[in-house]
């Protein structure tokens, strides 16, 4: 402004020296870049819901819920999505019961036991693990798992528990899918314990705390939304995981948690029936999508679940 | 003889020291004698041959720059430098005539009998009852009442009286003052016999560090007190004895080390120090 500058002494100016072109243009650049990630995934959506409403125009919201059956590809499909809502429930179940214990349990080891250097090694072998294709532990699950289980199978248990399992069945899906995540709920929830600042850990320490003391009293419950995430992170990618439950669990809609039971999934199904042997335009094309929806749905009930459960039950450290 | 694996008894002898008596020159009855002790991290000599002892309802400061190694030196009373991987602790340290880094001595109990106070106040983040009934609970101390044993722990740290109508909020809504004397009845709750503070008052304005030292002056009665402080006024305001340690250069590699300069009565040191180093600190000449 003119009547400031002739005010101030000579050669000071306090305005912008240059016009910054080259900020602006990499703060639209970034800007860009998020407006994408929010747009794809808007684009995602709506591709997912138009046609899953296509498919709810001939099959009613409460039939595809009450259906007793899963037989899209059937003369006379039905559609009773339970069946495979049940299916990924099972294997989920089942990996959780492997892999939150294993997983919870190598954080607070890596965390509050082992030494530095044991603490080097074990971390970036973590981190590898997570980076294995699925297809492989599927192929794992398959090759291996399955054929271990079958042979050694429990046939002392009793009642239908005891029958020797055929080729595919939950349990083998589950254990794979559990081995498969624990990397992911031990990486994620040690991160979270690290980041306890010292101080919590020296009070705990002082008034003579035991290791076992400070991780259960102090560590877990501050890095609670941490370990939690964890959770959520392993249970949604156990959730969509596809090739190991296609190849492991089987592609039979049995409404059952018995371990030694096949079991179709919402995504083997998907996985299964995309590829190719179905027409476009029928009902079981467009069920396709419905079931990628509910899956959808499923993952965010999840995830607000555990957002609820984390403002409810977290120390928050300052 | 104390046994460092028995809980040692919950009621504190109450031998009253006051200052008008005439102190000898080392404590007569002491809970702490260091022998020749020696911290190391790493390749780093931290302290360097340092011979203390501690009297019993006293209150000792350890005073000097930064660096000379007195932080150093508390920690390795109650072992808490074992938490440092690169640690290693060489010498002597005797509670009641025991070496707690003697080879059959659990730390975590010795950490039961001494308590620690930290530079920045690090209540955990649960409930003010909560955090003082902590201690008790984890070392499994037999109590009758908690409620009593909070609200004593409380009252010894001259927090109750702002605090009864609140335990169950969590701790992080207090002050600064108060969440560091929150600190110190979450110490004195596991009834220690020597409390550690490592510059407890650092952190704080001054009105809460008037309030910090007047408690001090009262748990001496039932406590033994080592205080690490960068503040000389307050050493000398609330302390019985006065360590003085400086950074020194080691004769052989001229390596730094921190060392003890001089030991005596608080008075003593402020008023009349022997060695010039000593002088030259609480003048103000350091340089």
């Amino acid at each position: 402004m003119a009547s400031s500058t002739a005010d101030s002494p000579a050669g000071l100016s306090l305005e912008p020296q240059s016009r910054r072109v080259g900020e602006k243009a990499i703060v639209a650049w970034l800007f860009l870049a998020a407006l994408a990630a929010v747009l794809i995934t808007i684009a995602i959506v709506v591709a997912l819901l138009e046609p899953a409403a296509e498919f709810f125009r001939f099959v009613s919201v409460t039939e595809f819920f009450s259906t007793a059956r899963w037989t899209p590809t059937q003369a006379d499909p039905e559609f009773g999505v339970l069946r495979l809502l049940a299916g990924t429930g099972a294997a989920v179940l089942y990996s959780c019961i492997i892999a939150l214990p294993a997983g919870l349990g190598a954080a607070i080891y890596m965390n509050e036991y082992a030494s530095f250097r044991v603490r080097q090694v074990l971390k970036p072998l973590l981190e590898i693990l997570e980076g294995i294709p699925t297809v492989v532990y599927g192929f794992f699950a398959v090759a291996f798992v399955a054929p271990l289980m079958k042979d050694n199978w429990w046939t002392w248990l009793p009642g239908q528990l005891g029958e020797e399992p055929g080729t595919q069945f939950i349990l083998a899906a589950g254990v794979v899918l559990g081995i498969m995540i624990i990397p992911t709920v031990a990486s994620v929830s040690q991160d979270a314990m690290a980041a306890i600042p010292r101080g919590l850990r020296e009070a705990a320490y002082g008034l003579g705390s035991t290791r076992m003391q400070v991780a259960t009293r102090v560590v877990v419950p501050g890095a609670l939304s941490g370990i939690v995430a964890s959770f959520v992170l392993g249970l949604s990618r156990a959730i969509g995981e596809t090739i190991v439950v296609l190849l492991a669990a089987g592609a039979m809609a049995n409404l059952s948690i018995l371990p030694n039971d096949p079991v179709f999934t919402m995504t083997a199904f998907i996985g299964r029936t995309s590829t190719g042997e179905i027409a476009y335009g029928t009902t079981t094309y467009y069920s396709i999508f419905a079931v990628g929806a509910l899956l959808f749905v499923v993952t965010l009930v999840v995830n607000l679940i555990s957002i609820a459960l984390v403002r409810k039950f977290r120390e928050v450290y300052e | 003889m104390p046994d460092l694996t028995e809980r040692h008894s919950p009621v504190p002898e109450t031998h009253h020291t006051t200052r008008d008596d005439a102190m000898a020159a080392l404590p007569r009855d002491p809970v702490f004698v260091t022998d020749k002790l020696n911290v190391y991290y790493g390749d780093f000599h931290a302290v360097t041959d340092v011979d203390l002892s501690f009297g019993k309802n006293e209150i000792t400061a350890l005073i000097g720059p930064s660096g000379c190694g007195k932080s150093t030196v508390l920690r390795c009373l109650n072992r808490m430098n074992d938490l440092i991987p690169t640690a290693r602790v060489a010498g002597t340290v005797s509670y009641h005539g025991l070496d707690i880094y003697g080879e059959r001595v659990d730390p975590i109990e010795v950490r039961r009998r001494i308590g620690m106070v930290f530079q920045k106040p690090n209540p955990f983040p649960k409930s003010i009852y909560d955090n003082v009934a902590y201690g008790p609970r984890v070392t499994g101390m037999k109590v009758e009442n908690m409620d009593d044993l909070v609200e004593s722990a409380l009252t010894g740290a001259a927090l109750w009286d702002e605090v009864k109508d609140k335990l169950k909020q969590n701790a992080n809504g207090l002050s600064g003052g108060q969440q560091q004397r929150l600190c110190i009845a979450r110490a004195i709750a596991t009834m220690p016999d020597v409390v550690l503070m490592d510059e407890p008052c650092s952190a704080l304005d001054p009105i809460a560090t008037l309030k910090i030292e007047e408690l001090m002056a009262e748990l001496r009665n039932n406590y033994t007190i080592i205080i690490v402080t960068h503040n000389m006024q307050q050493a000398a305001r609330v302390s019985d004895r006065t360590a003085f340690f400086s950074v020194q250069q080691k004769s052989e590699t001229g390596d730094r080390t921190g060392a003890l300069v001089e030991y005596d009565l608080t008075t003593k040191i402020f008023e009349s120090p022997a060695d010039r180093r000593t002088e030259d600190y609480i003048s103000g000449r350091f340089g």
